[in-house]
């Protein structure tokens, strides 16, 4: 039972499914370590052309159509973009920032001021992605810049309380932002030869997502093997040590800060230009915590892991679990009768117990497999050294 | 003072430092010559350990200096008053530019436009004074304002150091800890890393290269891509010791270096510490309790007791001091 468990929940450690893909991930390993980009780049290319055809088959095909699949991939790679940013500021840098949300507000916003009605501006949407990236990041060196003395615990309160002050100033400077209604009818992106993007066809939209996707994940990885990639990991490990090594401590947490907020200003303005209508209250303290559980379920510190977190959270929580209700509702499953009360999953709504089941999912994957759905190699081996020890002796009985 | 005939690469001039009503380190004078190896050594508590984090740049000394090659490096902040006044200076100005416009009567955007630009010279003030780029501190310099160095200016200086409980960056891999203690040397950007330039090519792959000869000059070969954390006890003191050269020091600080080390471990290690000295033409000054090393390996051994220094000279002229024997063995001994 033990051994049927290990090899659902550690798939990838299974020695005989290893032994049987080794050629093959051996090669692709080779391949990807010299061609990182390139890889990246096909990965995202292979990913974004399956998925639109997946899900035409069932159980998928029962959820939803296909146009409201793409559109729902289309919001997920907003997500995916914020939790790739999340992830140098947490799993990078090591600085735990519950206030992340505030970036996704300041890039929305920026967009609101270039290109709507509201404020009398009409800025095109390319241009737009690199003001809205460049303002996040300019915040995120003002929000951290404060922050750079504290650690741990103090550092996550403080950052919370400014995720919290970023939505209040958008909700009470009624002249700017037009307080809680927010600001509606922004302007839709527009290409030279496929004109401006509709609302009802979300390719478009999901294409561009995936592109921004692709390019956030290329630089990711290029800096995360940079010198500035290992002073992030350096002052993760030991900031005195690292400060001890050279290590300007400062530059590089606020280099952290800057370049996890630029990718959530990146999302904030796609975000913009595709519900175009954003209001302060969809920049709360959920979507902070939402975005770093998907950091953490997917697997800290890991590039690819951390956007499939985002993505298969993203799409449990919003597409399955809002087609759960009329699916439970097609199986016909006669109430439970209890004396006291009755239960009909029917008449369950699966979506207001969203959190409930990201609570348990938290504690799950805590207690089974702490470092995430997909960890980098470093992280596996710092929470599973036992398991690794156990995995080498059964080897030697083996052979 | 001593009389030696080689100019000094570290000297400190009555450095003390206080932690409250604790002086653990008093008014301390001494200095490391050029190419030696010297020790400090000293019973527990005497102050070894806090010398050691002063030079490096971990504390500020509550008075007295630092001089590394004959430059003052670390030093009591001095007239550093001076500095939050030059912040003020830049918003003050444009505040009372905006009052003044508000009283004139000027139009209210003038007075917004004013206090926002008072408000973004403030905060460009803040970044400015916490990030420290070279020409900012050199200009605080010129006009008197004295900041104590922080631990990268000190290695930036020429100052590399181990710890006297390991403390290499676990979860990274041998040569990426060498790689950190390169950071210095390397002068690629992050732009240059996005962009994938030339030069941030060649000069990876020269670090990783250079990263590797750190490893087989410590006899780490082998062990390049193991996690620091999985490396055995003597090994991991060794890949501390390749990280700190790898930052090109001049001087080398090491912290109770063989600190639970074998015999035959500590020889190997003593072996490496006169080859640094003599190939690398580094100067070594060591804390050290395993007196076969202070004697077999020091030209010079300093010794501390209590935070004060009472004795210096050559390793026979030390184990001969009557103050040194007291200070070990208590005053019965002598």
């Amino acid at each position: 039972m033990r051994r049927l468990w290990r090899s659902v929940l550690f798939l990838g450690r299974d020695s005989r499914l290893r032994a049987w893909l080794k050629p093959w991930t051996d090669s692709l390993n080779t391949f990807s370590k010299g061609h990182q980009s390139l890889s990246v780049v096909l990965g995202m290319a292979v990913v974004t052309t399956v998925l639109p055809f997946i899900i035409l088959f069932p159980p998928f095909a029962g959820f939803a159509t296909q146009g409201d699949w793409v559109q729902g991939f289309a919001s997920a790679g907003i997500f995916v973009l914020l939790a790739l940013g999340l992830n140098v500021v947490v799993g990078l840098a090591g600085l735990l920032d519950l206030g992340y949300a505030a970036f996704f507000a300041i890039g929305a916003y920026s967009y609101a001021y270039g290109a709507s009605p509201f404020a009398g501006t009409h800025f095109p949407f390319w241009p737009l992605l690199l003001v809205g990236a460049m303002v996040a990041a300019l915040f995120g060196i003002l929000l951290g810049a404060p922050t750079l003395r504290l650690r741990g615990d103090y550092l996550a309160i403080v950052t919370l309380g400014f995720g919290e002050i970023v939505p209040v100033v958008f909700r009470n400077a009624d002249t700017y932002t037009n307080g809680t209604n927010g600001i509606s009818g922004m302007y839709r992106p527009a290409l030279p030869v496929t004109g401006t993007f509709l609302g009802l066809n979300p390719v478009p939209y999901y294409i561009t997502v995936a592109v921004l996707v692709a390019l956030a994940m290329v630089f990711l990885y290029r800096i995360q093997d940079s010198r500035l990639g290992r002073a992030w990991m350096a002052v993760r490990e030991d900031e005195l040590a690292a400060a001890s090594m050279g290590i300007n401590t400062v530059t590089t947490k606020l280099l952290a800060f800057a370049i996890g907020a630029s990718t959530a200003g990146l999302a904030g303005v796609f975000y913009a230009s595709k519900v175009t209508i954003i209001s302060p209250d969809s920049f709360g303290f959920t979507v902070s915590f939402t975005i770093l559980a998907m950091v953490v379920l997917g697997g800290m510190g890991n590039v690819w892991g951390v956007a499939a977190g985002a993505f298969v959270v993203y799409e449990i929580q919003s597409e399955l679990l809002k087609q759960m209700n009329g699916f439970v509702e097609h199986l016909n499953l006669p109430p439970i009768n209890l004396g006291v009360t009755t239960i009909d999953l029917a008449k369950v709504d699966f979506l207001q117990y969203q959190f409930l089941l990201y609570g348990l999912a938290l504690v799950g994957m805590m207690l089974l497999r702490p470092e995430g759905l997909f960890p980098n190699r470093r992280r596996r081996a710092e929470l599973h050294d036992v398991d690794d020890a156990e995995a080498a002796n059964q080897e030697l009985v083996e052979a | 003072m001593s009389d030696s005939p080689v100019t000094p690469v570290l000297r400190t001039v009555g450095l003390t430092k206080q932690f409250g009503g604790l002086i653990a380190v008093r008014d301390v004078d001494f200095e490391v010559p050029e190419g030696s190896i010297s020790s400090l050594i000293g019973p527990n508590g005497a102050g070894k350990t806090t010398l050691f984090n002063v030079i490096a740049g971990l504390f500020d000394p509550t008075s007295g200096y630092i001089e590394f090659m004959g430059r003052r490096v670390v030093a009591r902040p001095e007239r550093s008053w001076l500095e939050p006044v030059l912040w003020m200076t830049g918003p003050a100005v444009l505040g009372a530019s905006a009052y003044g416009a508000a009283v004139a009567g000027l139009s209210a955007l003038v007075v917004e436009f004013l206090l926002f630009a008072a408000l973004i010279v403030l905060i460009g003030v803040l970044i400015l004074a916490s990030v420290r780029p070279t020409w900012y501190v050199d200009g605080l310099v010129r006009l008197g304002v004295f900041k104590s160095a922080r631990p990268n200016d000190m290695v930036a200086a020429g100052i590399g150091r181990t710890f006297q409980n390991i403390r290499l960056f676990a979860n990274m891999t041998a040569t990426e800890n060498v790689l950190v203690g390169m950071h210095d040397q390397l002068r690629q950007n992050p732009l240059d890393a996005v962009l994938q330039t030339r030069r941030q090519k060649r000069e990876e792959s020269e670090a990783r290269r250079e990263a590797a000869r750190w490893l087989r000059y410590v006899s780490l070969r082998g062990h390049d891509d193991d996690l620091a954390r999985n490396l055995p006890y003597g090994d991991q003191r060794r890949l501390e010791i390749a990280r700190a050269l790898a930052s090109k020091p001049k001087l080398l600080l090491l912290d109770e270096p063989t600190a639970g080390m074998n015999p035959s471990e500590t020889e190997a290690m003593m072996q490496l510490f006169a080859r640094i000295k003599s190939e690398l033409g580094l100067t070594i000054l060591l804390i050290e309790h395993d007196m076969r090393v202070v004697m077999g390996i020091s030209d010079r051994v300093t010794v501390l007791d209590h935070g004060e220094k009472i004795a210096e000279g050559a390793p026979a002229e030390v184990r001969a001091d009557t103050r040194v024997i007291e200070a070990y063995l208590g005053k019965g001994a002598i």
